[in-house]
């Protein structure tokens, strides 16, 4: 599915300082049962956001006045357990563009970057920082840039650069979706098929 | 050239290499349930493509599905939407469809070995982590998202860099009571839930010789849970016994061109990986999970550790501590205990009923404990009738219900109360994994039977004769 391109991205950012957010936590299994990719961002968190009788939680970061932004803050080992593209999905439709971390679990970094949501990893140090300057000041803005492949916390001027595979990196630039490029190499996969045992 | 088993595997389906980027990788058999391929399809359509290979992608219903009164209309209106999106997606692009009822229906990850869709060598995804599970016949096996799905659907092919590669050796002969569940658990609790992730795993030495097909499953299954993307191990004589003369295993010249290539899959004496672990089999007892993640799991005759010592996140191993209402220090032994669940793709499968049956049997299920035994799949519920298990069971006051992920991931009706105990032979026990609020402890059908007859946790070799 397309979505739009990224290329530079400064925004103050929700904070979520927990370690091991499991996607199970980000968009619970009862909520999977729909047909069509719509409305997910309402069941982001759902259960850390509201209680049983569907009053949010005043405490969570997502139902804070003080919190905004595209950019959400999450503790190491971000989007581990089930493979459920709905996570990317809830995380992208509630407005997130970004996610940073210090460390993200494999396939949910894949299924970020396939639905442009941009995972940017950073060292566990700056991570600390910038959960301590949005409780400081939750306005605090941090600066992503993809094309330079730095994020920077605006507040301290204090940057790190982050990874991503130039052709990931070309795609989200450019708002593409590996099914352009594998569309276009069909021919290609067509031999390889035949030369499949079974 | 000196290679690894994962080498040989991987090198023999990249289509083209990106540079920079990630390698088109060709996918033999692709396996599809209600779930997580709807959008897939909807993609489709909207780009006006076709399946390309609709003989290679298998569908079965599972995920979502009622384990009791299965002839009957499903009655959620969302679930019998998302089954009749899944038939009607099949029916239209060409995919055999195995629907409710079906007797090759069952867990995608059981109903795929059973039927000879899993075979040594191959590239196997589905939209499910677990898919790993197909690791256990030497194929490349992993979960992947909806986008890729629907990849998999018009190209037959995914974009994946190449994972790094982890040997885990473990020698030595298990003590008894130890079943392969335990030796994941295990596993897990020494690498913890990110200690495998960016590389896929080859398992090796004694242990997993010995083990059987079923036992290799139930470990490869659970690789996804130390965050690698898979688990393999080597093909050998068992594995070649168990896929013979299945649905989908090539027969007559095909067999034997296919068990040459086979033999060949083995890692070289001098193949290297990015990382090795070698564990004493000896070292494992059966194991229990007292938190919110499977890394947090011990010897079930051990204390909960203190937060002092855990590694990463003394806050977060607090919270979850509190959210299962356990404290630092104290033993699992005696816990009341709700709920039972055994089935899943981890532990759902025949030898799993075997052995919570050799524990029920001649016992009595404890009042306070509510069962829900599971199947894999229909061919598993046969099995378990043809043996006289089933008779085991009802004689000891439980009842067998019908095959699904059911209370794995709680999709269906089949959710644990919040607050309730459910000791549970899945793969998962993160916060209201079986339905809101719900704590869950993992652990193997054996430790599974011993709370079921007592209604606490107890250690289950105090069972056994
Ligand atoms: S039993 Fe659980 S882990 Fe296995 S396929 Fe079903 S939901 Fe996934």
């Amino acid at each position: 599915m397309a979505y739009d391109k990224f290329n530079i991205l400064q925004t103050s950012a929700y904070p979520l300082s927990i370690e091991n957010v499991d996607t199970d936590q980000i968009i619970p299994a009862r909520f999977l049962k729909a047909t069509e990719r719509k409305g997910f961002g309402d069941n982001l968190f759902r259960d850390w956001r509201y209680n049983s009788d569907d009053s949010p939680k005043v405490d969570f970061p997502l139902n804070n006045p003080k919190y905004s932004g595209k950019i959400l803050v999450g503790g190491r080992n971000f989007g581990s357990g089930s493979s459920r593209e709905h996570a990317a999905w809830a995380v992208y439709d509630f407005g997130f563009r970004c996610v940073i971390s210090s460390f993200f679990a494999d396939i949910f970094r894949g299924n970020c970057l396939n639905v442009g949501v941009l995972p940017v990893q950073i060292s566990e140090n700056f991570l600390q920082e910038i959960f301590g300057a949005i409780e400081a000041n939750p306005d605090t803005e941090i600066k992503v840039d993809l094309q330079n492949q730095t994020v920077t916390l605006l507040s301290s001027g204090n940057s790190e650069s982050f990874e991503i595979n130039s052709y990931k990196k070309e795609n989200m630039l450019n708002g593409f979706d590996d099914i352009d490029y594998l569309q276009n190499i069909k021919g290609e996969i067509q031999e390889f098929v035949k030369t499949r045992p079974f | 050239m000196s290679n690894t088993l994962f080498d040989k595997v991987w090198d023999a389906h990249v289509v083209r290499k990106i540079e920079g980027g990630p390698d088109v990788f060709f996918i033999d058999r692709h396996l599809i349930h209600e779930v997580t391929s709807p959008v897939a399809f909807l993609g489709l359509k909207t780009r006006g493509i076709k399946v390309m290979e609709p003989k290679r992608t298998f569908a079965t219903a599972d995920h979502n599905t009622p384990t009791i009164n299965q002839h009957l209309p499903v009655e959620d209106p969302l679930s019998a939407n998302q089954l009749k999106a899944l038939e009607e997606n099949s029916k239209e692009h060409g995919i055999l469809h195995w629907g409710l009822g079906h007797e090759n229906n069952g867990i995608v990850h059981v109903v795929g070995p059973e039927n000879g869709i899993t075979l040594p060598g191959a590239t196997i995804v589905c939209g499910d982590s677990h898919t790993s599970t197909h690791g256990a016949f030497g194929a490349i096996a992993f979960g992947i998202g909806t986008s890729e799905v629907e990849m998999v659907l018009s190209t037959q092919c995914i974009m994946q860099p190449k994972p790094k590669k982890m040997r885990i050796n473990i020698v030595g002969k298990l003590n008894r009571a130890v079943t392969p569940k335990d030796v994941a658990l295990y596993i897990i609790s020494q690498l913890s839930t990110s200690g495998a992730t960016g590389y896929f795993v080859e398992y090796a030495g004694d242990v997993f010789e010995e083990m059987s097909m079923e036992g290799r499953m139930t470990v490869c299954n659970l690789s996804i849970e130390m965050g690698a993307r898979g688990g393999m191990i080597a093909p050998d004589e068992k594995t070649f016994d168990y896929i013979k003369g299945r649905k989908f295993t090539p027969k007559g010249a095909d067999w034997d061109t296919a068990m040459e290539y086979w033999k060949t899959l083995k890692t070289d004496a001098d193949a290297t990986f990015d990382k090795e672990y070698t564990f004493n089999a000896s070292d494992i007892e059966p194991m229990i999970t007292y938190g919110t993640n499977p890394g947090m799991g011990m010897g079930i005759s051990n204390q909960i550790p203190q937060s002092d010592a855990v590694k990463d996140g003394k806050a977060t191993y607090e919270k979850s501590l509190s959210y299962m209402g356990y404290e630092q220090g104290e033993s699992m032994i005696g816990k009341t205990i709700d709920f039972v669940f055994v089935g899943s793709c981890t532990n759902g499968r025949i030898e799993d009923f075997r052995s919570f049956a050799s524990i029920v049997k001649g016992r009595k299920k404890a009042d306070n404990v509510t069962a829900w035994l599971v199947p894999g799949s229909h061919k598993v519920e046969a099995q378990i009738k043809e043996e006289g298990i089933l008779d085991i069971l009802t004689d000891a006051g439980f009842a067998l219900r019908e095959p699904g992920c059911s209370a794995c991931l709680a999709m269906n009706d089949d959710k644990v109360p919040a607050g309730k105990y459910a000791v549970s032979t899945s793969n998962r026990n993160f916060e209201g994994r079986q339905g809101p609020g719900s704590r869950t402890l993992l652990a193997s059908p054996l430790v599974a039977a011993a709370a079921a007859v007592t209604g606490k946790v107890t250690d289950p070799r105090e069972l056994m004769a």
